[in-house]
């Protein structure tokens, strides 16, 4: 199996009710990135990896916190990749990198595409890489299998859903800003139906990141999707010195 | 350079002069581009729609012209500088956007895009600011427009340039310091992206600069360009086509606005002037031209300054206006195919430069348009005899907290002065 099949497969095989977690790379602390890497593995079924930048201009006050903090004590995409090179064990879910284009392009396409798949990364999410100027970054990843994943949005006109959901490898990542607050036994219309639009698009699994915090949350959107991902609210249960695997676990259940 | 190299500059130059780029794609050659998270694509496309069909419609035109000439006060001057000329041992002329409506260049840019915003129905506008200048543009332009304006502005800038905090705020206009990042420019531009990102339908972003992802590059410069349409037409009103023109570079849109009517003169040489800082260690300056590499940062592909790892890198300059890692596309395009030079100017040579321009001709300029008069002072220098245009691209005043700083001083003593401060 090519690695983008392989993150496929372990997200279909959660029937349902995928969990992928992000976390940024060497937070809160550099020399627990593997230790929390597998405590999260052990509860995921697919990890991003945040590579921290600069000036991440999608992301909201926890993950710029999170981000700058790691680029303060040194970490970056290469440490990234030396650190995964140096586990002993088979990551125990896929590993996706996520990171803004422009320390990819530092890395050079062509060198990162074989270094990620030595290292058995599965795939790449690139939030500011819409799929118009995505070629040259593709047409690397391709040589090895790796995926690339789309992301939708509830703006995203339908004819361009459509062919974004069929380019997406892995999974479809399908955005929304609406928020979900807690108590609530059933989703919003609008957001039900742009779920469900994604869903009947999508030829891989769609996982949707809701600003994920509550396990009731989980249950109502697995309704509608293969999965869900949770990002702030993980990194904000590591600043508050929680277990990430007793933090995911609380969700699954 | 290789004979292929040449011929293919050669092609992108009559591309550009033809009005073919940028291309379909947003790219002047290998540089522009859209690279934007997937939530404002499809703003950005409404957009790209929008200029295209409206920028060239009669409708648009008329009631920008009549703003541009009633409002703004264009056309602006041509001013010669005698004594400057004198000193300098060339023949001086400025174009005098210090003298546009709020005191410089961005206002051209700001009511455009405002007109545009109304057209498109937008309900509210963001904009970034970086000396403050772009941010009373827009408030001033909202104001006139009737639409609700938010300006982010870097603390530290909030700092250095508080007279146009003020300003902006009795414009009507709401600004927010930005607390995180470098704290200045580029800080502002990340903040502005997440606020349209976080409601891309009902706002406008209205970018200041001649940077960002397409279409922006093209919309600034299509706003610019009145700039040098009317300088080239004014100058040959009394002389020949000059032999050199020069502008300041942050992001380039002044720049850019003057040179675009100049491009297909081969005879007049462009300069383009940056931010040399206090040297040329990596953080030191704002050279993202002379001393980048092509990089994507807010949404384009361009020459760049960041490290290693590919982490943007913080810059300096005494020029709020000009303290920015990056640069329009259009200008990394410029620079590859040999049409414009890239020359720096320090901190202190752009005091010197303005401490000199307030003693000979009773200007003072922003310190950003201080770059520009100092390249061209060294150029002259072993140039002499030259017709020089210098694109004043706005007034001095709200430097006043950063001026004041510096001992009042000959026009010599701008290195003393840097060293005192420091």
């Amino acid at each position: 199996m090519q690695p983008h099949e392989v993150l496929r497969h372990a997200l279909e095989q959660a029937n349902g009710s995928a969990l992928v977690a992000f976390l940024t790379a060497g937070y809160p602390e550099p020399e627990r990135f593997l230790q929390i890497l597998e405590e999260v593995e052990g509860v995921a079924d697919a990890v991003e990896i945040g590579v921290p930048f600069t000036d991440p201009m999608a992301d909201g006050v926890t993950i710029q916190r999170s981000s700058q903090a790691a680029i303060k004590k040194g970490i970056s995409l290469r440490w990234i990749l030396d650190q995964l090179a140096a586990r002993k064990t088979k990551p125990a879910a896929p590993i996706l990198l996520m990171s803004y284009l422009n320390p990819l392009l530092a890395f050079g396409f062509d060198k990162l595409a074989a270094r990620a798949n030595e290292v058995r990364v599965s795939g790449f999410i690139v939030p500011d890489l819409p799929y118009e100027e995505s070629a040259p970054l593709k047409d690397c990843l391709d040589t090895h299998g790796l995926a690339l994943v789309q992301l939708v949005t509830p703006a995203t006109p339908s004819g361009r859903l459509t062919q974004l959901c069929k380019m997406s490898q892995g999974f479809v990542y399908a955005v929304t800003r609406t928020g979900i607050t807690g108590g609530k036994t059933e989703l919003p219309l609008e957001l039900a139906e742009y779920l469900g639009t994604v869903k009947a698009a999508a030829q891989v699994p769609v996982c949707a990141g809701f600003g994920v915090r509550e396990r009731e949350q989980v249950k109502l959107i697995n309704q509608y999707t293969d999965g869900v991902i949770v990002g702030s609210a993980l990194i904000e249960a590591l600043e508050r010195g929680e277990s990430a695997a007793a933090f995911l676990k609380e969700l699954r259940l | 350079m290789a004979p292929d190299e040449a011929a293919q500059h050669e092609t992108l130059l009559q591309a550009l002069l033809n009005g073919k780029l940028p291309d379909a794609e947003g790219r002047f050659g290998p540089f522009g581009g859209r690279y934007v998270p997937e939530t404002l694509m499809p703003a950005i496309n409404r957009l790209t729609e929008g200029v295209y069909r409206l920028l060239p419609e009669k409708a648009f035109k008329n009631r920008l012209g009549s703003e541009l000439r009633d409002w703004v006060g264009r056309p602006t001057s041509l001013t010669p500088a005698p004594r400057l000329s004198k000193e300098w041992g060339a023949e001086v002329w400025f174009k005098r956007e210090d003298l546009a409506h709020t005191g410089a260049h961005k206002i051209n840019n700001a009511i455009g895009q405002a007109l545009l915003a109304e057209a498109l129905g937008a309900t509210r506008i963001v904009a970034e600011t970086g000396a403050g200048q772009h941010g009373v543009a827009s408030a001033a332009a909202c104001a006139r427009v009737g639409l609700p304006c938010v300006v982010y502005m870097g603390e530290i800038d909030v700092a250095r340039q508080s007279p146009n905090v003020d300003r902006m705020e009795r414009l009507g206009a709401t600004v927010i310091p930005v607390t995180s990042g470098d704290c200045t420019l580029r800080a502002a531009i990340d903040e502005a992206i997440r606020d349209w990102v976080s409601d891309p339908i009902e706002t406008y972003y209205l970018l200041g600069s001649a940077v960002g992802p397409h279409p922006y590059p093209y919309l600034v410069r299509e706003l610019q360009a009145v700039i040098g349409h009317e300088a080239r037409a004014q100058i040959r009103k009394y002389a020949d086509l000059p032999d050199a023109a020069f502008a300041c570079v942050g992001g380039g849109s002044n720049a850019i606005g003057l040179f675009y009517a100049f491009l297909a003169d081969e005879n007049v040489q462009l300069f383009g002037v940056e931010a040399g800082g206090r040297g040329e260690t990596l953080g030191d300056h704002s050279a993202t031209l002379s001393a980048g590499r092509p990089g994507v940062l807010h949404g384009a592909h361009s020459m760049l300054l960041y490290d290693d790892d590919g982490q943007i890198q913080e810059t300096h300059s005494v020029s709020a206006g000009l303290d920015y890692p990056g640069v329009g596309p259009e200008h990394s395009l410029l620079k590859m195919i040999g049409r414009v030079e890239y020359v720096t100017a320090s901190d202190s040579e752009a005091l010197d430069a303005l401490a000199e321009c307030c003693a000979l001709e009773g200007i003072l300029p922003a310190l950003e348009t201080a770059h520009a008069i100092a390249g061209a002072r060294r150029w002259a220098a072993s140039n002499q005899g030259t017709r020089i245009l210098i694109g004043l691209s706005g007034r001095g005043d709200k430097d006043m907290p950063i001026l004041s700083q510096y001992p009042v001083g000959n026009r010599r003593n701008g290195e003393e002065a840097v060293n005192a401060a420091a």
